[in-house]
Parts: C-alpha cells; sequence; structure tokens
C-alpha cells in the first residue's frame, strides 16, 4: 500500500570523486565537487537549490557547501546522527522536504576522509569514557569491529551462520568491485582461500570482514517527480522511505536489551514495506549497508528476504552475485569492495540499477532496495523506476 | 601495562553508584523504586513507569558467557600490547537481559590475555570479579 511520499519525488543527478586512499583535497572541496558533479548530472544550476541534507558528522557544513557552490536561498536543511545509519536518512529528508513544498531542489551528500590511519574515529577516544560506551570500552571493545564481532558470535551460535557464509559476502562483492573501474579493489581479486587465510581483525572477524577505509564524497540531487520528467536521466522515484530507533536500542553495543539479534532494520522495514506497493520478493536487487559482512545476514533477515537465523544460509549458491544470484547486492562492490563513504555510495548505485547503468546491471530491474547502518539508528530507500 | 586503559568517568551521576558498588567489592544493578523494573546500563528515568526514583540492588555475581570477542591489532596502545586477548557478555544467572561486558580472567587481577581464547565458549559459568586500574575498580570474571 502506498503512502503520502510514494513516488512525489526522485533522484535526477548523481555525483562522485574519486574513491582513494589519501587524496589531497580537503572533506569540504571533497564536497563541493561531488555536489556539482551531481547538479551537472541533473542538469540544473546550483542557484536553484534550496534544500540541504547531510550527515551531522560533516559537522554545520551546510553553510560552506552553499557559499562554495553559489547555491540560492537555502529554505529547508537538516542534518541526521549515527553515521552509516544516515546515508538514506539524508536521502529521505530531502525528499520529503521537496514534497512538501519546503523547497524544489534539494541535495544530499556525504564527504569523508577516512582512509589515514590517524582519521579512525576510535584512535581518538578520551580517556575517560562517559555515556553508554563506558559499558565497553573500559574492556577493550573498542571498535566497531570489536562491537559488531560480539554480536556475530551470537549470531553464529544462535542460528549456525559460519566463517563460510562470511565468505560468500565478502567474495561477491569483490567480484562486482572487479567489475566497477570505479571501485578502490577494481584490480584486486579475492578468493575463498585468501579470506580463510586473513588475518583476524577481531575473532570471529578476519580482515576481508570490514569495509575499506576510503577518502571521497558523493551526492545526489532531489526533485519532484513532476520537474523529474523533463531532465535529461531517467529518474529513480523515492518509491518509499523510512528510518528507525527500535525500542530499547543502544548505538553498536546493542547488548542490553532482550534480544539484541532484532536489530533497526527490523522496525526499519516495517515502516518501509508498509508504504510500499512492493514487498522483499518484488525487489531483485538491493544495496545492503555492508560496514562489516555479518551486517548482510542480518539485514537480510530485518528486510524480509527471509526468516530471521536463515540469513546466513541465504547467501549460499551465490546468492549475492551478479548475475544470476537470487538477490544481486552491492552490485557496485559496496563499502567493503567499491568504497566506505558511510554507505552513501549504495544510495547512489541503487540510482544506477535504476538508469540501467550499473557496471552489474540486473536486467529489467523496476526496483532497489537501500539500506543504512544496521546496528545504529538506521535508514532505508527504496528506489523504483 | 593497563596505565593508558579507557576508563569510565566514574563522577557520571547516573553510574557513579555502579562504580562506587565495585569499590566495594558489589556488582549492583539500578532498580526502580516504583516498579521494581531492573536496568542495565543505569539511566535516569524507568523505561516501564517513568519514575525517577532508583535503588542500587546487588546481584549474584554470577552469569554465563552470552558472547566473546578476541580483537587483534591494529588497537589503542595499551590493548594492542595485550592482544590478542579477550572480551566478554556476561548475562546475569537471576535475569538473562541483564548484561554486563567484561574480561574473562583466571585471576581477578590478572592480564586479560591471560586465558587461552580457545578454552572459552557460550554459556561457560562465570562470576564477577574486581579490579584496581588506577582510581577505578573494574568487574570482571572468572569461571565458576
Amino acid at each position: 500500500m502506498a503512502g503520502p511520499l510514494t513516488d512525489r519525488t526522485a533522484i535526477v543527478g548523481i555525483g562522485q570523486t574519486a574513491f582513494a586512499k589519501g587524496l589531497p583535497d580537503s572533506e569540504l572541496s571533497l564536497a563541493c565537487q561531488a555536489v556539482s558533479a551531481a547538479l551537472d548530472d541533473a542538469a540544473i544550476a546550483p542557484g536553484e537549490v534550496d534544500g540541504l541534507a547531510m550527515f551531522s558528522m560533516e559537522d554545520g557544513r551546510e553553510v560552506d557547501v552553499a557559499r562554495n557552490l553559489g547555491l540560492g536561498d537555502i529554505t529547508f536543511f537538516s542534518e541526521v546522527g549515527y553515521g552509516g545509519g544516515a546515508g538514506c536518512g539524508v536521502v529521505g529528508h530531502a525528499a520529503m522536504a521537496v514534497a512538501t513544498g519546503q523547497c524544489n531542489v534539494a541535495v544530499a551528500w556525504r564527504a569523508r576522509k577516512r582512509a589515514a590511519k590517524g582519521s579512525r574515529p576510535w584512535a581518538q577516544v578520551s580517556r575517560r569514557i562517559t555515556g553508554h560506551w563506558q559499558w565497553s570500552r573500559p574492556f577493550g571493545v573498542i571498535r566497531p569491529v570489536d562491537e559488531i564481532a560480539m554480536l556475530t558470535r551470537r549470531y553464529m551460535h544462535e542460528f549456525g551462520a559460519t566463517r563460510e557464509h562470511l565468505a560468500n559476502v565478502a567474495v561477491a562483492f569483490r567480484k562486482h568491485a572487479n567489475r566497477n573501474p570505479a571501485a578502490t579493489m577494481h584490480d584486486k581479486p579475492l578468493t575463498r582461500e585468501q579470506y580463510m587465510d586473513a588475518r583476524w581483525i577481531s575473532e570471529p572477524l578476519c580482515l576481508f570482514d570490514n569495509c575499506l577505509e576510503t577518502d571521497g564524497a558523493l551526492a545526489a540531487v532531489i526533485v519532484s517527480a513532476d520537474r523529474a520528467k523533463d531532465l535529461p536521466h531517467p529518474p529513480a522515484y523515492v518509491h518509499s522511505f523510512a528510518q528507525s530507533i527500535p525500542q530499547q536500542h543502544q548505538v553498536m553495543t546493542n547488548y542490553f536489551n532482550d534480544d539484541p539479534l532484532i536489530g533497526p532494520s527490523y522496525a526499519c522495514a516495517a515502516r518501509l514495506w508498509a508504504q510500499s506497493d512492493f514487498r522483499p520478493k518484488d525487489v531483485p536487487v538491493a544495496q545492503i549497508y555492508d560496514a562489516f559482512s555479518p551486517l548482510i545476514p542480518l539485514s537480510l533477515e530485518g528486510y524480509g528476504f527471509c526468516q530471521r537465523g536463515e540469513g546466513a544460509a541465504f547467501t549460499d549458491d551465490g546468492a549475492l552475485e551478479w548475475p544470476d544470484g537470487r538477490l544481486p547486492t552491492n552490485t557496485s562492490g559496496g563499502g567493503m569492495s567499491e568504497a566506505y563513504v558511510h554507505g552513501f555510495n549504495l544510495v547512489l548505485e541503487g540510482v544506477r540499477q535504476m538508469r540501467g547503468t550499473s557496471t552489474s546491471q540486473v536486467d529489467g530491474a523496476e526496483t532497489c532496495l537501500v539500506t543504512s547502518g544496521e546496528g545504529v539508528p538506521t535508514s532505508a530507500l527504496l528506489l523504483r523506476k | 601495562m593497563e596505565a593508558d586503559f579507557l576508563l569510565p568517568d566514574a563522577e557520571d551521576p547516573d553510574a557513579a553508584e555502579f562504580w562506587a558498588g565495585c569499590a566495594r567489592g558489589e556488582l549492583l544493578v539500578q532498580t526502580c523504586k516504583s516498579c521494581g523494573l531492573r536496568r542495565m546500563p543505569p539511566r535516569p528515568m524507568c523505561p516501564r513507569c517513568l519514575s525517577l526514583e532508583f535503588r542500587w540492588d546487588p546481584t549474584s555475581g554470577r552469569g554465563t558467557i552470552w558472547s566473546f570477542i578476541v580483537p587483534h591489532p591494529p588497537l589503542l596502545p595499551a590493548y594492542q600490547e595485550l592482544a590478542p586477548y579477550n572480551a566478554i557478555v556476561v548475562a546475569l544467572e537471576e535475569d538473562p537481559t541483564l548484561r554486563f561486558v567484561g574480561n574473562l580472567v583466571e585471576t581477578p587481577d590478572g592480564a586479560i590475555n591471560e586465558i587461552d581464547p580457545a578454552t572459552i565458549q557460550i554459556g561457560d559459568p562465570v562470576r564477577v570479579v574486581f579490579h584496581r586500574v588506577e582510581d577505578v575498580v573494574l568487574p570482571r570474571w572468572v569461571h565458576a
């Protein structure tokens, strides 16, 4: 069943910088370059932009982006928190603002310089820990990979998931990256043997269960469905959008409620599908947030592609691989093999699937699911052609 | 070797009593004075009855390992020195939805890497012990 936002707006422009370990440009410069490229792609002048949505981690950058790009009078601006949970959130906020007349041309983006070792957020924490992190960090559960590894071990124990399942994820996404010239890992194949022999980062997770560390930026332009019809590219309509902070959720260290393996995706999915004409079985391609490989089975369950506990087995038999898998997933390589820009590259790949321009294009795909961080307050989009 | 461990801010008004309990050798759990709901981590308001009144009840200090990890480098220097070490989540015996993150050790003041990670299993029974680092006393766990 459709909702009030259904197909009212569309993503009509996308732009991105190079992805690399160590770009000379500042994060602000990268943001401006990506937004500029997205506006060019949409054939919309910067002076027409009157709405902005960005990750709160960019800390008040709206003004700088507007001043650099010569944007018009901004009448809507919004920030979404929780890092990787925000990717679909900023697009959804922009879509709601356009649909409700708060602005006409909205831009959403993410720029990030995370490739340098010193830029790792966990390496910059202060010694005295306040808030909820005081219940985990003093015990050496410090990095995001440690926090998710704790849930992964439990998931393996409860449902029989194995490293073979996680290897299915890593190998599938690398194959897609090998087809995508923009991907950081375009020239680097990954075999199952390499995965199994990789060094541990936080057992039970190894190096290849982790996303990349990337410098780069991406942006998307959102306008009304009416306006979209007159622009150069086929619109990627925002069919449905949702966010969620589930009951008694704790960011990353979600160990303190009745059932920690029911992550934020469940509540997000309930809202997303309730406002959609489609069901999971109708969706032929997905871009699922992959800061860590176990987030894929957890999200497959949460978004209803399989039953609870079946997400790991779902990945067998090349299910996530283009072109023959039952659900080709992260067809640009995702955060694990294209670039880790807090999942915003997943949004752009969703748009390319709707345009028919992905390097791993799913023939005849009418819809694409895009999700943001599992394990944090999250968001999701269902795009349609 | 633990000189640069991350430590809780034991002055945090929502949690100070928990850390004070640890310093006395007690594992406490915040309990709503109005409806009796026990909650971990501590917070100012009861999510069931919205009362701001709470007390700190002693627990059995016994539980089972709910999950565990074995971190490897790259880590903060103080932890990298000890890696690979273990970190565990313990589900409390009297209410398995009350959980605590900690480390499994052989002895209360042992290093967090003194147990062979291959011997750790989900479901293992454990009991709390306490260990001082600077001005803070941390709960940790030994096999029961």
